[in-house]
């Protein structure tokens, strides 16, 4: 067993070397010093007490989406439709904020119905992707990447039609809501404390929830064989819904936070991409809860630390997209090598 | 009180009267690091490169001062960022000055102001710190800066109306704001001003159509595709297409068209090369020069004499593409005839001469008389121009 896990570590060492080794020669291609780019990234993340928080920033959702997605991957569901999930989050957020900005209701409790409003909503479109699978024979991938356009659609028409500021046509966004409708944010910094408190309470809940309940036992189970899940007595339709509605629910959280916390309004581009990251996350660590934290924060330093390449080196930041595109595919191949290694020498 | 003491007091109020004196004067212009966010690409043949290239203009001419930028910044490109966020990474590179330069960071540049007062700040097209403005925000770290372009887009539609042979021009148009709204008119007034005059048709017979993509550019899945729209205007009859968004689009269709044997033109917008891309067809661009402004005010930044103020400038009209001078200029294009070409310079001389456009009788396109015989169009009417105006076809947005 042990020797199984230095083997797998090796195998991923390997895949995340030959992804550095690809970028630098894409680099070196382009006329640019692969070590220095690399510096800059490192200490564009981690240089100061504020990269480290916009780093934090977006770390949290991506956390929250990457725990979402690591019940319905138990349960043997590709929620490709996380995109719409957040998106919807954020569009029940707003409107809840937009409801009650004019309200006298205390800005913490407007602040609280609207993120409760986002977490609705977020679970309401995955349970129609659990819905079309369940009761319509519709492959969730499918009806996710529909969900998904229906999503964006909703919000271009949203702010271009009837949120729009006024006087104003433009893709740009909503209004922005006052300071008082902001999430709290540590002084001197643009990160709240309360995305903290969920993304780190919704990675140790899914760990709990999957590792040590029988409702994790029964989601794996449905995960490996849904048939013999459901002849072993597991109800399995209701354990995918309520898979698609959790997975919504933490989707929905961070659609909120990208509302509250982030933005403090609706914009189209809301979601930051958030949700296919949170896919390749959960994809690049196998599905298992414990590595989830560590490599979302790789992505989010990644993300936040590629803004020096166009400062520093007058590079495109786009780089860093070619390093995850990288990174994801060697995992892959090595994950399909090692498989391969393993069946001969196993 | 002792003598000696009278005496210490007066030397030392003395000391303090001439420290401040000296503190009043002004600092000799050092070496300053100014930060720019392009909401572009550096190289879009279009606006965002227009202020860049004025960047590093300032370079050559404000010895020991350097630039640093981040392109692209917006969300589509730049996710789970915000400008003010980008600022502060400029920040933290040594800018003690950061431009924002589109319309799109009005919000981030405001609350990048105020939580960073020790940070000079201009914000292009903006309109925060025009105490007569709409929108007025005592901000002293913040300088807005702007070009009169309502000229340079009259140019652009007396241009296209002296080239059209149908008689029907078509505006490929961005976001709709204040800004885009006199603008758009503005080349409405131009063009109809041209009809009129220089070839004294009948101006019912002009059409003037704009269609608005959502946004400064394409963003694919967002806006509606650029490409597309100059399309449809060259495919249903309108063959000269003005843009108004910040990349070229209108160029390059235009120019595969043309190819394929249609008579069809475009006047690209911002930025003074951007006409390169389709040398055949391009009648000419109307372009902003942020240069000589951004030297003024950055110089300004470092020798001390900063003082928050809202900049509309117009054209040099002595010559209005002198790069040195003019913060607008129009740069005729190789599509332009010869005959057209010289009634350009005409009106362009007119302009100089003090025509204006904006006088009365101007109804807004929903029939209201907005400027009434002979009245003549205040900063605060153009700017704020709440419609577009009667004879032209297209979505406004009023607002109030």
């Amino acid at each position: 067993m042990k020797n199984l896990r230095w083997n797998n570590f090796l195998f991923q060492l390997v895949a995340f070397l030959l992804a550095l080794a690809f970028t630098s020669l894409i680099m070196v291609f382009a006329g640019a010093p692969p070590i220095s780019a690399y510096v800059e990234i490192l200490g564009g993340a981690f240089g100061s007490v504020n990269s480290l928080a916009n780093v934090v920033v977006v770390w949290m959702p991506l956390l929250l989406v990457t725990s979402g997605l690591l019940i319905t991957f138990t349960a043997g569901l590709w929620n490709i439709g996380i995109e719409g999930q957040i998106t919807l989050g954020a569009i029940f957020t707003t409107a809840a904020l937009r409801l009650l900005q004019e309200s006298s209701l205390p800005p913490w409790l407007i602040i609280l119905l609207a993120m409760l409003a986002g977490v609705a909503g977020g679970a309401l479109w995955a349970v129609m992707a659990g819905l079309l699978k369940t009761f319509g024979g519709v492959n969730e991938i499918f009806g996710g990447l529909g969900l998904n356009f229906v999503a964006t659609a909703l919000t271009l028409w949203l702010i271009f039609g009837p949120w729009k500021r006024p006087g104003t046509g433009s893709m740009s966004g909503t209004e922005p809501f006052p300071d008082t409708l902001w999430l709290p944010q540590l002084p001197g910094l643009r990160l709240s404390p309360w995305s903290v408190i969920f993304g780190a309470a919704a990675i140790y809940l899914v760990y709990r929830l999957l590792s040590g309940t029988y409702f994790g036992l029964r989601l794996k189970a449905i995960g490996k064989n849904v048939r013999a899940a459901f002849l072993l007595g597991v109800p399995a339709w209701q354990h995918s819904l309520l898979a698609f509605a959790l997975c919504g629910f933490f989707a929905g959280l961070a659609g909120a936070l990208q509302v509250t916390a982030v933005y403090h309004r609706l914009i189209p581009s809301i979601s930051s991409g958030y949700g296919f990251l949170g896919l390749l996350v959960a994809m690049l660590v196998n599905y298992q809860a414990l590595w989830a934290a560590p490599v979302a924060l790789f992505f989010a330093a990644l993300n936040i630390g590629s803004i020096q390449l166009p400062i520093m080196l007058n590079l495109d930041s786009s780089l860093s997209g070619v390093l995850q595109g990288m990174l994801v595919l060697f995992v892959l191949l090595t994950e399909g090598a090692r498989k391969r290694w393993l069946q001969k020498n196993g | 009180m002792s003598r000696k003491t009278l005496w210490i007091l007066v030397s030392l109020l003395l000391v303090v009267a001439m420290l401040g004196a000296a503190c009043q004067q002004k600092k000799a212009a050092g070496p300053i690091t100014f930060g720019m966010l392009l909401v572009g690409p550096y190289n879009d043949h279009g606006w965002s490169q227009a202020h860049y290239d004025a960047g590093k203009y300032v370079e050559t001419k404000l010895a020991g001062s350097k630039m640093i930028y981040v392109d692209k910044v917006n969300p589509a490109d730049r996710p789970g960022t915000t400008p003010a966020q980008l600022a502060e990474e400029l920040v933290a590179k040594g800018a003690t000055l950061v431009v924002f330069n589109s319309d799109d960071m009005k919000d981030s540049a405001t609350e990048f102001s105020k939580a960073h007062p020790d940070i000079k700040v201009i914000m292009a097209s903006g309109d925060q710190v025009w105490k007569e403005g709409k929108a007025y925000v005592e901000l002293p770290n913040m300088i807005n800066i702007m070009g009169r372009m309502e000229y340079g887009k009259m140019v652009a539609g007396c241009a296209a109306a002296l080239t059209s042979q149908t008689g029907k021009i078509g505006y490929l148009g961005p976001l709709i704001n204040d800004e885009t709204r006199r603008l758009t008119a503005s080349a409405y007034l131009g063009a109809k001003y041209c009809w009129t005059k220089y070839l004294g048709k009948d101006a019912a017979a002009l059409s003037f159509k704009v269609t608005w993509i959502g946004f400064w550019f394409n963003i694919p899945g967002v806006t509606s595709d650029p490409t597309q729209v100059a399309d449809d205007f060259f495919n249903s009859g309108y063959d000269v297409v003005i843009s108004g968004i910040d990349t070229t689009e209108a160029v390059a269709e235009a120019k595969k068209l043309s190819a394929a044997g249609q008579k069809v033109w475009a006047i690209p917008y911002d930025y003074v090369g951007s006409c390169e891309e389709g040398k055949e067809i391009c009648l000419g661009v109307p372009y902003f020069n942020w240069g000589p402004a951004y030297v003024k005010t950055i110089t300004s930044a470092a020798d001390g004499s900063w003082k928050s103020n809202w900049q509309w400038n117009a054209p040099d009209w002595k010559d209005i593409n002198n790069l040195d001078t003019s913060a607008v200029g129009f740069k005729k294009g190789n599509a332009l005839s010869a005959d057209a070409a010289s009634k350009v310079d005409e009106f362009i001389k007119e302009l100089a001469g003090g025509l204006n456009l904006w006088k009365g009788p101007i109804n807004l396109q929903d029939g209201s008389a907005y400027l009434k015989d002979g009245e003549v169009g205040t900063d605060q009417q153009v700017w704020y121009l709440p419609q577009l105006l009667q004879g032209m076809e297209g979505q406004s947005v009023p607002s109030k």
